[in-house]
C-alpha cells in the first residue's frame, strides 16, 4: 500500500559540507507542493567536519512535532552510519553512497538498502573536487526526487531561486540533481511505497523559523536600539531584525538608519545599553540564552527596581552551564522570572509558534513601556532556529504603539509637583518623564537604592514597604495584560493539561493518540507569566492537572505552586529534558501509564 | 540619611550667563559626602564649567554606577535627569542613553573602583565605542565606602592608612584611554580649579568620548603620608603638560595666558580650544608619543596632568553607524513600522 504525505526523513551529513542548502532545498520543494512539514538541524557545537542531522517530518495530518525514528535515512558521513542505520524504523529505507561498499555488521535484514555509487558518478562529471563534495549533497536529492515521486519541477524551480544572483551555480546544481535522478530511474526501482503528493494543507501558511520571526516583529513593534552579545541560539534574531531593518528603516532621502544595533563587549554592557536607552524612552531589546540571563540578573533587577522599560528574548537552550549549547529546553523559566537578589519577578511571554515569536515581540515592547519593567521572551532553540509552519504574519495599521505614562512638556507644565513613583491610577504604575524633557520640572534621580514617591533616597521602612507594595500591585496589573492562556475544555472531564512554548508542537498528534486510547483531556497552554486568574481557574476546576515540560525541576509547576499556592501532588509532571524536542509518543506513553497505573477510568469507559 | 535642599534665595550680584541663569541654576542639593572631599571640588567644577558655557541645565543626562564618585550626579544639575546605575556598568548605560537620544549633554561620573576594577571592560569599549559624553573618574586610589581597600589605579608600593603598602602594579586609566582610541583624554587634580574647569568645558564641547582623570583626594581613607593620592603628594607631584581654555565662539578673547607656546583647535561649533604648552616638547596630538610621556613620567613619580590627547578630527559612535539625525526615541510608528503592505512580501518569501 502505498503511503502519502506521512513520514520522517533524515539526512546524515558532515558539517560544512554544504548540505545545509541541498537539504533546504528538499524540504522547500515539498512544502511547495503543499504538504506540512517540520524541519530540524541537530548540529555540533562546531564549525567545520562534525557529524550533523537534517530531519524533515512530512505530515499531511499536520503532525510536525518531533518523531523517533526515521523512515529514510540518508546516510552521507561514514562515522555515524552505525548509529544512523540504527535508527531506521523496521520497513524503513537506508540511502548511501555505495562507492565504497556498506560494513557486512551494518546490513540490516528489515530495511531497504539503496546505494548509490555518488561518488564515483560525480568522477565523470565534475573534474574539481570541491564541486565534487557540493554535489554529492544534490546528487541524492535528485535520487529522492525520483524514489519519493517529488514535482521535479518545483525541485529545479528551488535551485533557481536559492542561487538567484548566482546564476552560475544554477547550470551544475540542475546538472547534478538530473544524474541523481537518471540514475534512479535506470537503476532502482522507483517511487518507493513512500510517497509524496501535492495537497492542499497548508494553504496559505509560511514555513520559517521563530527567530526570523522574532527579529521581524522588533522590527514592526518599533525597537530602534538593539544591544547584544553573540549565543547559540540566540543570534540569528539580531541578525533578522539587522537584516530587515536594513531593508526597511534606512531613510530613503538621507540614507541615515532609524534603529541602532551594537554588538556588545558581553551580556552585562548589552542589558545595560537596553536599559539606557529604555530609561529614554527608546524601545529598546537584546537577544540570548541562559548563559547570558544569569550575567543580566543584576541588571534585570535595577530594572525591576527602578522601573525602566528593557525587553529580553531568551532563545533557551540545554543547561545547566555551558550544557548542550546546540540543544533545546525549557530550563530558564525559574531563572528569568526570579532574575536576580531581592525581591524580583519578571514579566515572562512563552510564545509557540514563529507567527507568536512575531506578534509576542512587538507586543513585548508595549507592555516593556506600559509596565515599566523588563519582559522576557522564553523561546528556545526548536522555535527559535527550526523552521516550522506557521500562520502567515498580519499587521494592523490602525494600531498605534503604547507608549505607557510618559509626561511629556506640557504634561508637566499641567501638574503642580512631579512625584515619579507615586500611583496616580491605582494600577501601581506611576509615570515617567524622559531626560530633557522640561527645563524645570520632572528632573529626577533614578536609583536602584530605595526611594520614597518623589524618588528621594529613604531608608525609613514604611517608605520602603509601600513601594514594594506598589509593585506588587503593578504586577497583578501585568496578569491583566499579558497574553492570556490558550483553553480547551473539549473533555469537559476532572483531568487537565498544561503545557506551554514548544511543547505545542506535538501536541495535537499526542491528543489523538491519547483519544485513540480512550483518553480526552481538557488542555491549556500557557502563554505568560504572571499567570491570570483564569490559569489558577483551570487548576482549580480539575482534580488532577498533568504539567508537560521541556526541563528536569518541572519548573513551570514550581512557579504554579508558589504564585498559586496550589498543592504540588495535584500537579503531576511530564518531563522531558534530552534536548532533542518532546515528541507526541513521550507525551501520551506517560500519560497513558499514568491511567494504567492508577486504573483511572478512562473517557470511553465512563461513557 | 537626608538631602538638604538648598536655601533659594539668590543673590542679588550672582553674575547670569547666556541663558539669563546663575550658577545656582547648576548646582543640586547638598553633598553627603565627607567634609574635604575632593569629590564635591569636582561637582563644583563641572557646576561651574555648564553654568559657563550657558548649556540649558535640563538638557542634561547624568549617569554613574556606585561608589562615592557615583553618588555625586545627585550633586550637581539638579534640573537634569541622572541615573545611579549599577556598580562598573555606567558605560553601558551611558551608551543606551546616547543611542536612545543623541541631542543629550551626557555626563558620566564613576571611580577608580567603578572604573578600573569591576568595570574595567566596560570602560575599555565605551572608549573603543567613541560614545559622545564627558567621562570622569573622581580617582582616589580607594574604595571609600566599604572603608579603605585598595582600588587598582592605588599606586605599587603606596601605603594605606595602617602603612600597609599595595603589592600590586596600577591600572593608569589615561594611558588605557589613549591606547583603546579615545580622541580627548585629560588628566587633572581636583584641587585646581583653574586647570580642571576649562577642560571639562572642553571635554563636553569634544565631539565623540572625552575623558578625564581627576585625581580627587579621599580625606577619610587616602590623604596620608605614604599615599600617592593625597593632596600633599598630588600638589608635590604633579607635571603639568598643556592647559586647555575654551573660547566660546561670541566671547572676546581676555583670558591671560602663562607664558610657554600656545595653539588653537577649532571645536565643530566654532568655539576655540587654547591651547598652552607648558612643556614645550609635549605634542598634545602626537598618541603615541603623549602615551610614551606619561608613562615615563610616571616611572619617576610624577603625575602628568592637563590635556594629554586631543585628535581634532574626531567623530562620534552615531556618525560611524550613521544613524539618522533625530534621536531614536523621538520616531514614531510613522516611521518605524513597515506595515501591512510589507508583510505580504515578507510572507511571499516563506512559502
Amino acid at each position: 500500500m502505498i503511503k502519502y504525505n506521512d513520514f520522517v526523513i533524515r539526512f546524515a551529513n558532515v558539517n560544512g559540507s554544504g548540505s545545509a542548502s541541498a537539504n533546504n532545498m528538499f524540504a522547500k520543494a515539498l512544502f511547495r507542493m503543499g504538504i506540512p512539514l517540520a524541519i530540524r538541524n541537530l548540529f555540533p557545537s562546531n564549525i567545520q567536519g562534525l557529524p550533523t542531522w537534517f530531519e524533515v517530518r512530512v505530515s499531511e495530518a499536520g503532525f510536525v512535532g518531533r518523531r523517533e525514528g526515521a523512515d529514510i535515512m540518508v546516510a552521507m558521513n561514514a562515522e555515524t552510519y552505525a548509529e544512523d542505520i540504527e535508527s531506521i524504523l523496521p520497513g524503513g529505507y537506508l540511502l548511501y553512497d555505495a562507492s565504497k561498499p556498506l560494513a557486512k555488521e551494518l546490513h540490516r535484514s528489515d530495511i531497504t538498502e539503496i546505494g548509490i555509487p555518488i561518488a564515483a558518478m560525480l568522477l565523470d562529471e565534475f573534474s574539481d573536487p570541491k564541486q565534487r563534495s557540493l554535489f554529492k549533497n544534490v546528487v541524492y536529492l535528485g535520487v529522492l526526487s525520483k524514489l519519493l515521486n517529488m514535482d521535479f519541477e518545483v525541485l529545479s524551480d528551488m535551485v533557481h531561486v536559492s542561487y538567484r544572483g548566482k546564476d552560475q551555480l544554477i547550470r551544475p546544481n540542475i546538472a547534478a540533481l538530473e544524474i541523481g535522478r537518471k540514475y534512479a530511474s535506470d537503476n532502482l526501482t522507483s517511487p518507493l511505497p513512500l510517497q509524496v503528493r501535492h495537497s492542499d494543507a497548508v494553504g496559505d501558511r509560511i514555513l520559517v523559523d521563530g527567530n526570523t520571526a522574532s527579529g521581524l516583529g522588533f522590527v514592526y513593534g518599533g525597537a530602534t536600539v538593539c544591544a547584544w552579545y553573540p549565543i547559540t541560539p540566540s543570534t540569528s534574531a539580531v541578525e533578522a531584525f539587522e537584516s530587515y531593518a536594513n531593508s526597511m528603516r534606512i531613510d530613503k532621502q538621507t540614507g541615515r538608519k532609524n534603529f541602532a544595533i551594537i554588538q556588545a563587549e558581553d551580556e552585562l554592557a548589552s542589558i545595560g545599553m537596553v536599559i539606557g536607552s529604555g530609561w529614554n524612552g527608546a524601545r529598546s531589546f537584546t537577544a540570548t540564552s541562559g548563559p547570558g540571563i544569569s550575567l543580566m540578573s543584576e541588571f534585570l533587577g535595577l530594572a525591576y527596581f527602578a522601573e525602566i522599560p528593557a525587553v529580553i528574548l531568551d532563545v533557551q537552550r540545554t543547561g545547566p552551564s555551558t550544557g548542550m549549547p546546540t540543544r533545546t529546553q525549557q530550563s530558564d523559566l525559574l531563572a528569568a522570572a526570579y532574575a536576580s537578589h531581592g525581591d524580583t519577578k519578571h514579566v515572562l511571554l512563552i510564545p509557540s509558534t514563529p507567527v507568536e515569536c512575531f506578534e509576542f515581540s512587538a507586543e513585548s515592547l508595549d507592555l516593556a513601556d506600559r509596565l515599566q519593567t523588563p519582559v522576557l521572551i522564553m523561546s528556545d532553540l526548536e522555535l527559535g532556529m527550526n523552521e516550522s509552519i506557521s500562520e502567515p504574519f498580519t499587521w494592523d495599521d490602525e494600531s498605534k504603539y503604547d507608549r505607557g505614562k510618559v509626561l511629556d512638556k506640557a504634561g508637566l507644565d499641567d501638574i503642580e509637583r512631579f512625584g515619579r513613583y507615586l500611583d496616580p491610577d491605582g494600577d501601581g504604575i506611576g509615570t515617567r518623564t524622559l531626560p530633557g524633557t522640561h527645563p524645570s520640572k520632572g528632573a529626577f534621580f533614578t536609583r536602584g537604592t530605595s526611594r520614597d514617591s518623589y524618588a528621594a533616597y529613604t531608608e525609613d521602612p514604611e517608605h520602603y514597604v509601600a513601594n514594594m507594595q506598589r509593585l506588587e500591585l503593578k504586577w497583578k496589573t501585568a496578569a491583566g495584560l499579558v497574553p492570556a492562556p490558550e483553553i480547551d475544555t473539549r473533555a469537559n472531564g476532572e483531568y487537565g493539561l498544561i503545557y506551554y512554548g514548544t511543547s505545542a508542537l506535538p501536541m495535537p498528534e499526542a491528543i489523538q493518540h491519547l483519544k485513540d486510547a480512550g483518553i480526552e483531556i481538557d488542555l491549556m497552554r500557557i502563554r505568560a507569566f504572571p499567570f491570570s486568574e483564569v490559569v489558577f481557574d483551570f487548576v482549580e476546576s480539575h482534580t488532577q492537572v498533568f504539567i508537560v515540560e521541556q526541563n528536569r525541576d518541572a519548573q513551570l509547576k514550581t512557579l504554579l505552586v508558589t504564585e498559586g499556592s496550589i498543592n504540588p501532588a495535584k500537579l503531576p509532571s511530564i518531563l522531558y529534558y534530552g534536548g532533542l524536542s518532546i515528541t507526541a509518543e513521550f507525551i501520551s506513553s506517560e500519560l497513558i501509564s499514568f491511567f494504567e497505573k492508577t486504573a483511572s477510568p478512562r473517557i470511553s469507559e465512563v461513557k | 540619611m537626608t538631602f538638604l535642599a538648598k536655601p533659594s534665595v539668590r543673590h542679588r550680584k550672582l553674575k547670569l550667563n547666556e541663558l539669563g541663569l546663575s550658577h545656582r541654576d547648576y548646582e543640586g542639593p547638598v553633598s553627603t559626602l565627607c567634609a574635604g572631599c575632593g569629590h564635591d571640588s569636582v561637582s563644583a567644577a563641572i557646576t561651574t564649567a555648564c553654568a559657563e558655557l550657558s548649556l540649558p541645565p535640563h538638557r542634561f543626562a547624568k549617569i554613574s554606577g556606585i561608589g562615592c564618585s557615583s553618588k555625586t550626579p545627585s550633586y550637581f544639575l539638579d534640573k537634569s535627569h541622572g541615573f545611579n546605575s549599577v556598580h562598573g556598568r555606567m558605560p553601558s548605560v551611558a551608551t543606551g542613553t546616547s543611542l536612545a537620544n543623541r541631542d543629550l549633554h551626557l555626563i558620566g561620573v564613576s571611580g577608580d573602583g567603578d572604573s578600573a576594577s569591576i568595570g574595567l571592560g566596560q570602560f575599555a569599549h565605551i572608549v573603543r565605542r567613541r560614545i559622545n559624553m564627558l567621562y570622569i573618574v573622581d580617582n582616589n586610589g580607594t574604595y571609600g565606602l566599604t572603608k579603605g581597600q585598595f582600588s587598582a589605579t592605588n599606586d605599587q608600593g603606596s601605603t594605606n592608612k595602617r602603612g600597609v603598602p599595595n603589592l600590586y602594579a596600577s591600572i593608569d586609566l589615561v594611558s588605557v584611554a589613549m591606547q583603546l582610541g579615545a580622541t580627548f583624554v585629560a588628566r587633572s587634580f581636583s584641587g585646581d580649579k583653574s586647570q580642571l574647569v576649562p577642560l571639562i568645558k572642553a571635554g563636553l564641547k569634544h565631539p565623540g568620548f572625552a575623558f578625564i582623570d581627576v585625581i580627587s583626594p579621599c580625606v577619610a581613607f587616602n590623604n596620608h603620608e605614604g599615599s600617592t593620592k593625597s593632596y600633599n603628594y598630588v600638589r608635590d607631584h604633579d607635571s603639568q603638560v598643556v592647559n586647555a581654555d575654551l573660547v566660546l565662539p561670541q566671547a572676546e578673547i581676555t583670558t591671560n595666558y602663562a607664558p610657554g607656546e600656545q595653539e588653537n583647535v577649532t571645536m565643530p561649533d566654532g568655539s576655540i580650544l587654547r591651547l598652552s604648552k607648558l612643556a614645550s616638547e609635549y605634542d598634545p596630538r602626537d598618541r603615541l608619543a603623549a602615551l610614551n610621556y606619561v608613562q615615563s613620567k610616571a616611572e619617576v613619580g610624577e603625575i602628568v596632568t592637563g590635556l594629554l590627547y586631543i585628535d581634532p578630527d574626531s567623530s562620534d559612535c552615531h556618525t560611524i553607524m550613521n544613524t539618522t539625525e533625530q534621536a531614536l526615541n523621538e520616531l514614531d510608528e510613522s516611521v518605524l513600522c513597515p506595515g501591512e503592505a510589507s508583510l505580504a512580501e515578507i510572507n511571499a518569501s516563506f512559502r
